[in-house]
């Protein structure tokens, strides 16, 4: 039996059929088209966490507080002990080698007025070097200098979700005042938007000089956090260990998991997102699975009734010379062509599914040439699998009584 | 030429064992028209399977232009049947919504004939079966009774085979279109096919050359159809 005769019989016996073989497609179509669809959402969102992460600054690594610890063995949680000093800012400047950057980080949020206009927002005090290391852009007037940090200088820049909100949108602040919890504070610059990140948005909120920071709203001199940018990302592990072991020594802390910091690199948070996103994306592609399955049970279904339906026919074909392989060939051709039909066709709606998630729920979403195949790929095996018993079926049916069937 | 020995056919039904062929030995030389008659029951639809080569005998050996098919498995018996036996049955079952052309081309789409071969070889068929041009490119479906029959016929011969089987190839027609198919197939046999035709109406038996009576299960007559004697005694 030749692939040209195998087809033609299929198509026959399915366009003899139409509303029944339509349906039974309709099933694959929308099992495809929802496992594309899912699996888009969650390769877009794990493309934009992944973006948004990378937008805090390349090759980023970041050293934040840990538990307070005290005699009395109560913890006040992570992140509140004030154990990072400007002396660790310069031990890792001088000490760690494939450094490119530094800037520590001091922040609290303040109530801020400006004329007329009043916000609670984060403040920043950090060092020049947070431009480069936060991957930061400045829209107008300029950034905190070396000089204004040495000279504790009352200055802010803002972000300009922090001018839209003191300001109104778009205006030049540039050399007016602002009051930060009742110090009067000049503006001398507006950062870029950057857009939201997943953990904080650095759109809505003011930079001024560390030293005044410590010295006028803290009034103490520890830091928040420390952020540094090495050379490359191949040095993030050596450099990560480094600093480690550096703060270790520093604040006389033998074991290490008794630290009072935690250093996380830009890879570290990376890994936790992707295996986040990771989970979501099977937990979607789960679902939908589901209703490809339920797909592939109505192929079986359509395929018993049609074996069932032309045993006659069978019948004759084995009389006329067709053997078992002829037959189970046949209907198992039926079964494949069916999924194929389906698949091709979900792949297209899951393909109309994503653009439409993504221009009206706003979720991004891809799709891309591994997750087509990958869905041809089980749409075939599910007409095989579906198809087979089917076929087996209809392939063992004794010619005689196949013949004789009423 | 084709030889059956000693061919019994036994079934289980159950705990009873029913004897469907006892003991058959004859032989039926090329170019004949053998008529195989007997009562429902008598175990001439199990003889025709046997040997059309769609069952095999419990006991006993079928030979089949000189070949012992009675062993043979279930595939290498539809290799046999592609191209040596060609099949009329009684419901003609041809493919519907298909056309009358495609139906005579299914046995060479088995064979493995080219498909140019194939459409050459079916025209022939049909123009053999006395089939009218005008109605090979209708679906088999809008056929009458008859018709469909002839399309049934030229779909047996197609592949030149050793020995066409009728099964009743009359019982779903009425007599006059009866009549015309079993012209039909008179005259094939007049052109050198052989012929067995499997019925329990007497007046197509006659038709034949040769008949084979059976009851129970045995041959009770084995006669040129001038000598036969079940022709007058068997009634339904």
């Amino acid at each position: 039996m030749l692939i040209t005769d195998l087809l033609q019989e299929t198509s026959t016996a399915l366009l003899s059929n139409k509303a029944r073989s339509g349906l039974t497609i309709l099933g694959i179509i929308i099992g495809i088209g929802s496992v594309i669809g899912m699996i888009s959402i969650g390769q877009g969102t794990a493309g934009s966490i992944e973006a948004n992460i990378q937008s805090m600054g390349s090759n980023l690594i970041t050293i934040m507080p840990g538990f307070q610890r005290s005699f009395s063995q109560v913890s006040a949680g992570r992140g509140t002990a004030q154990s990072l000093t400007m002396d660790d800012v310069k031990a890792i400047e001088e000490e760690i080698a494939n450094v490119k950057a530094v800037a520590p980080q001091l922040s609290r949020r303040y109530q801020v007025v400006s004329k007329g206009k009043n916000t609670n927002t984060q403040i920043m005090g950090t060092t020049p070097a947070y431009l480069s290391v936060r991957n930061l852009k400045i829209d107008e007037g300029s950034f905190i200098t070396e000089q204004q940090v040495t000279s504790f200088a009352k200055v802010a820049v803002l972000g300009p979700t922090t001018r839209d909100d003191l300001f109104g949108e778009n205006s030049n602040p540039v050399g007016q005042t602002i009051r930060i919890s009742g110090i009067n504070f000049k503006i001398i610059g507006v950062t870029q938007p950057k857009g939201g990140t997943a953990f904080a948005s650095e759109d809505d909120m003011i930079f001024i000089p560390i030293t005044t920071a410590q010295k006028f709203l803290a009034g103490a001199d520890y830091v928040s956090t420390i952020s540094v940018e090495a050379e490359s990302p191949q040095v993030i592990t050596d450099v990560q260990t480094e600093i480690t072991n550096l703060l270790l020594q520093r604040h006389h802390i033998a074991d290490s998991s008794m630290a009072d910091f935690n250093v996380l690199s830009q890879q570290d948070i990376l890994k936790a997102a992707t295996s986040m996103t990771n989970t979501m994306t099977i937990f979607l592609a789960a679902i939908a699975g589901i209703s490809l399955l339920v797909g592939g049970i109505g192929i079986m279904n359509m395929m018993l009734t049609t074996v069932t339906e032309r045993i006659r026919e069978i019948g004759l074909r084995k009389a006329i010379g067709a053997k078992k392989k002829d037959i189970s060939m046949q209907f198992l051709a039926e079964a494949v062509m069916l999924t194929f039909l389906g698949g091709a066709a979900g792949v297209v709606l899951g393909w109309v599914l994503s653009i439409l998630i993504s221009r009206f729920a706003g979720i991004a979403t891809s799709v891309s040439l591994t997750m087509i195949l990958l869905a041809f790929g089980i749409s075939a095996a599910i007409g095989i699998i579906f198809g087979y018993y089917p076929a087996r079926r209809a392939a063992s049916l004794n010619p005689i009584e196949a013949l004789r069937y009423e | 030429m084709i030889e059956c020995k000693n061919i019994t056919k036994t079934y289980k039904s159950g705990e009873v064992e029913i004897h469907a062929l006892k003991n058959l030995s004859f032989k039926i030389n090329d170019g004949e028209f053998v008529a195989i008659i007997g009562p429902s029951g008598s175990g001439k639809s199990t003889l025709m399977y046997i040997l059309g080569c769609l069952d095999t005998p419990s006991s006993g050996e079928y030979i089949f232009a000189g070949k012992n098919v009675s062993k043979l498995s279930d595939d290498e018996l539809a290799e046999f049947r592609k191209n040596k036996i060609g099949f009329v049955f009684q419901m003609f079952n041809l493919l519907p919504r298909t056309t009358v052309l495609r139906n005579v081309m299914l046995p060479l789409i088995y064979a493995g004939v080219s498909p140019q071969k194939r459409e050459e070889k079916a025209k022939n068929a049909l123009t053999v079966s006395a089939f009218p041009q005008e109605f090979w490119h209708h679906f088999s479906n809008q056929l009458s009774g008859g018709m469909q029959q002839r399309v049934a016929i030229a779909r047996a011969l197609v592949n030149d085979p050793q020995l066409i089987l009728a099964d009743e190839p009359t019982g779903n027609l009425d007599s006059k279109t009866g009549d015309i198919v079993i012209n039909t197939l008179v005259d094939l046999n007049r052109k050198g096919h052989t012929l067995v035709i499997v019925t329990h109406e007497l007046y197509i038996a006659k038709y034949a050359k040769r008949i084979i009576a059976l009851k129970d299960g045995e041959i009770i007559e084995d006669a040129t159809v001038e000598k036969s004697k079940s022709l007058k005694i068997i009634k339904e």
